[in-house]
């Protein structure tokens, strides 16, 4: 297939679409399907069947609109109308309503800053294209990146792109990719692979699914550009089970490629070949660290073994491999076109582009969201998501999950970038935002994660396997009114030596949420071991002593 | 033939294992394909029993002990078989931050079981999750596979009442 080829593929879907005087967009990723967005998709086809409109009115399936608290979401193109709340009963409505006066009562204007405050780059497509047609992603320019980087870049340019785009690892740790693209390349071996790691672990979280589910094209245009920069011709996504639409999706995708040949074996008719499997993950946070991933595709349990050597060196089966998360594949088409001077010019100095987060919690617009690295938690919480729901008072938002931190009010106007977020004790994470009110327990909280830990622990070192449990009984105490004061010292003790002793990163981070809980609201733990109340009123205190 | 070989036939015709046996094939028998071909069990089973254990162990010339210890780590396997319905309420942080902790404690007291443990008559089992990723819809519980969102103690209590009731 040749460039001319590829676009006329996108010129006629393009064509196609607009041949329709009105576009009706149905959210079908995840969240909207749970509030039966399936049935409103079928009703408005009916109804535009029963009216006699089909050449005048699509409908369309979409991936995540975003605002998936007001689910299910219609958009109504090419006015820009968004409905929310829609039901089976509001078909007839709104086909009433094309060309006159919106429906009012599923009016969304009132959450317009949540859409205006974004910047978009690896949601670009998000609610726009159907993520199973591969011609509508063609339409919006999908696979002339890995055209451009197969026919008029090496290897070794494609690579300076991405290094020069300043892209970080969005899987957590915030690794520059192109260091890591690097390393990959340099190693001689026949034999390399590329993982995506989809096993997205933070329980709270939703980014991957959403643009696995809403934009899978996305990430494996982003893998086939990898394997031909870093020379590996076979890829696999690692996908939770628990996701089983993101799981369908992606396979719906490779199919897709592979028969349009823009996967498979001689891609855009060059000698380059790249095969991508699917492998199912099977509910172990652990998994998510790199090496107990690759013993995880490899049949076994998922346990983390020592780095280095790094997977870069030896991973799958022993050879070279290179892994990133989801988003920072997403985010790799768009610098191949657009170049990595454009990607750098968005966010901070050291913290480039946009950030995927999935807000949730105590907050009024619940959702998913992108903005530009360098945001304000301000903006985030009372612009995009509009402010802590009922009028409550806002007290701390989580990031980063299980390895996080809670950041308290007093750094609402801090910048979301690497740099500042570890600064005051958190880190970026994956992208999970959790809100959090007057009405939550900080020390319940901190409780709640070393739970999560204590019962993710693989096991393989006595550090997290035995010290995530005396943390987890210490806060038990604590939350059940028989803390002592001496408990205090016990915890840090017992946080730093988890933290420094640990194999892997996630005995290394668990202490994360208890430190920084106790950093910002230490009042919070003395009123529950001397005055043994919980001011939140979360805990159930019953004193034994 | 022997034993073994019949156990083999038996096994062929069950219909339910086609979809295990393609698995394996399509990874052409090799140890990587272990977790998937137990995801296939799973699908086809609905848990993972002993027997089946043994016989992707043999399929797949792997020791017992090494599927055991693969079926045992990852908490998506399950060696109990369901109950007729299922109840899964989501702790992840969103879901516990808006309340779902309570939710768990209403379905305890309402069944008088606990995660992971399935009511007496076989009508209901209740387990928990770590995120569905519907965090935008939270508290989530799952009944029988479908996603329930915004939930309360009342209307989880709705939903356990209509599926324990019911007859069929
Ligand atoms: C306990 C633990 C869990 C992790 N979970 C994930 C995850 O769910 N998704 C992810 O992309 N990275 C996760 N990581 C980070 C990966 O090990 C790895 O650094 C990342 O996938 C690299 O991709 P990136 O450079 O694109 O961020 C986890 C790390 C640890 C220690
Ligand atoms: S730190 Fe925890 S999860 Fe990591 S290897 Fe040790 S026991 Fe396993
Ligand atoms: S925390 Fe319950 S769905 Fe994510």
């Amino acid at each position: 297939m040749t460039i001319e080829e590829l676009q006329d593929i996108g010129k006629i879907e393009k064509e196609k679409q607009e041949g329709f005087k009105y576009r009706i967009h149905v959210c079908v990723a995840a969240g909207c399907l749970s509030s039966q967005s399936g049935l409103v998709k079928e009703a408005l086809e009916k109804e535009v069947a029963r009216r006699g409109l089909e050449s005048w009115a699509l409908v369309k399936g979409v991936g995540c609109l975003g605002l998936c608290t007001a689910g299910p979401m219609v958009a109504i193109e090419p006015d820009g109308l968004l409905y929310q709340g829609v039901s089976v009963s509001d078909a007839s409505d709104i086909l009433e309503a094309l060309g006159g006066p919106p429906v009012n009562r599923l009016d969304c204007s009132a959450h317009l800053p949540f859409f205006a405050r974004q910047r978009k780059i690896v949601l670009e497509n998000c609610g726009h294209i159907d993520p199973e047609s591969i011609e509508d992603y063609v339409a919006e320019g999908g696979y002339e990146g890995l055209y451009n980087a197969l026919r008029t870049m090496t290897p070794a340019g494609v690579i300076e792109q991405i290094t020069k785009s300043g892209l970080r690892g969005r899987g957590g740790a915030g690794f520059p990719t192109g260091l890591k693209w690097t390393a990959v390349s340099k190693t001689k071996s026949n034999v390399k692979f590329v993982i995506c790691n989809a096993d997205e672990g933070d329980p709270g979280a939703f980014m991957d699914r959403s643009v696995l589910e809403s934009d899978p094209h996305r990430v494996l245009e982003g893998m086939a550009i990898a394997g031909l920069a870093v020379g590996a011709n076979y890829g696999f996504v690692y996908v939770r089970a628990e996701y089983p639409l993101a799981v369908k999706r992606i396979r719906t995708a490779i199919a897709r490629a592979e028969r349009l040949g823009v996967l498979g074996r001689n891609i855009f008719n060059t000698t380059f070949s790249f095969d991508v499997t699917v492998r199912l993950g099977a509910g172990a946070f652990v998994c998510g660290e790199e090496t107990a991933l690759i013993a995880s595709i490899e049949g076994r349990r998922g346990s983390p073994r020592p780095r280095p050597p790094f997977p870069s060196e030896l991973g799958l089966w022993g050879y070279p491999t290179l892994i990133n998360n989801v988003e920072t594949f997403a985010n790799v088409p768009p610098i191949i076109r657009k170049g990595g001077a454009w990607f750098a010019s968005i966010g901070t100095e050291k913290s480039k582009g946009t950030k995927v987060f999935a807000l949730a919690g105590r907050v009024n617009n619940t959702g998913l969201i992108e903005a530009p690295m360098g945001t304000t938690l301000r903006e985030i919480v009372f612009d995009i998501g509009g402010g802590v729901t009922g009028d409550r008072k806002f007290k701390a938002i989580l990031t980063g999950g299980p390895s996080g931190g809670c950041i308290p009010a007093q750094f609402l106007d801090m910048s979301m970038d690497y740099e500042s977020l570890a600064q005051v004790g958190a880190i970026m994470g994956s992208g999970g935002l959790i809100v959090m009110d007057d009405s939550s327990c900080m020390v319940d909280v901190a409780k709640f994660f070393i739970e999560f830990c204590m019962s993710e622990s693989c096991g393989k070192c006595v550090p997290c396997r035995v010290g995530t449990v005396q943390i987890y009984n210490l806060l038990k105490r604590i939350t059940e009114g028989g803390g002592k004061p001496s408990d205090i010292e016990l915890l840090e003790e017992l946080c730093d030596l988890v933290k420094n002793t640990s194999l892997c990163g996630l005995g290394q981070t668990a202490p994360n949420p208890v430190l920084s809980t106790m950093r910002y609201f230490m009042d919070e733990y003395k009123a529950h071991i001397e005055d043994k109340v919980c001011p939140a009123g979360t805990c159930h205190m019953n004193p034994t002593e | 033939m022997d034993e073994k070989e019949v156990d083999r036939i038996k096994v062929n015709e069950d219909r339910r294992w086609r979809l295990v046996n393609r698995t394996m094939r399509l990874h052409g028998h090799q140890p990587d394909a272990l977790i998937e071909t137990l995801h296939a069990v799973q699908e086809s089973f609905g848990f993972l029993d002993i027997d089946s254990l043994k016989y992707v162990a043999e399929s797949l010339r792997l020791p017992l002990s090494l599927v055991y210890g693969v079926a045992t780590f990852y908490h998506f396997f399950t060696l109990k078989p369901p109950g007729e319905h299922t109840c899964v309420v989501c702790l992840g942080t969103a879901c516990y931050i808006a309340g779902s902790s309570n939710i768990l404690k209403t379905v305890e007291e309402q069944t008088g079981i606990k995660p992971g443990e399935t009511t007496p008559d076989r009508k209901l089992s209740l387990l928990t999750a770590r995120c569905m990723g519907s965090c935008g819809l939270a508290p989530v519980v799952v009944f029988d596979g479908e996603v329930h969102g915004k939930m309360s103690s009342a209307s989880v209590l709705e939903n356990v009442g209509r599926l324990l009731n019911h007859d069929d």
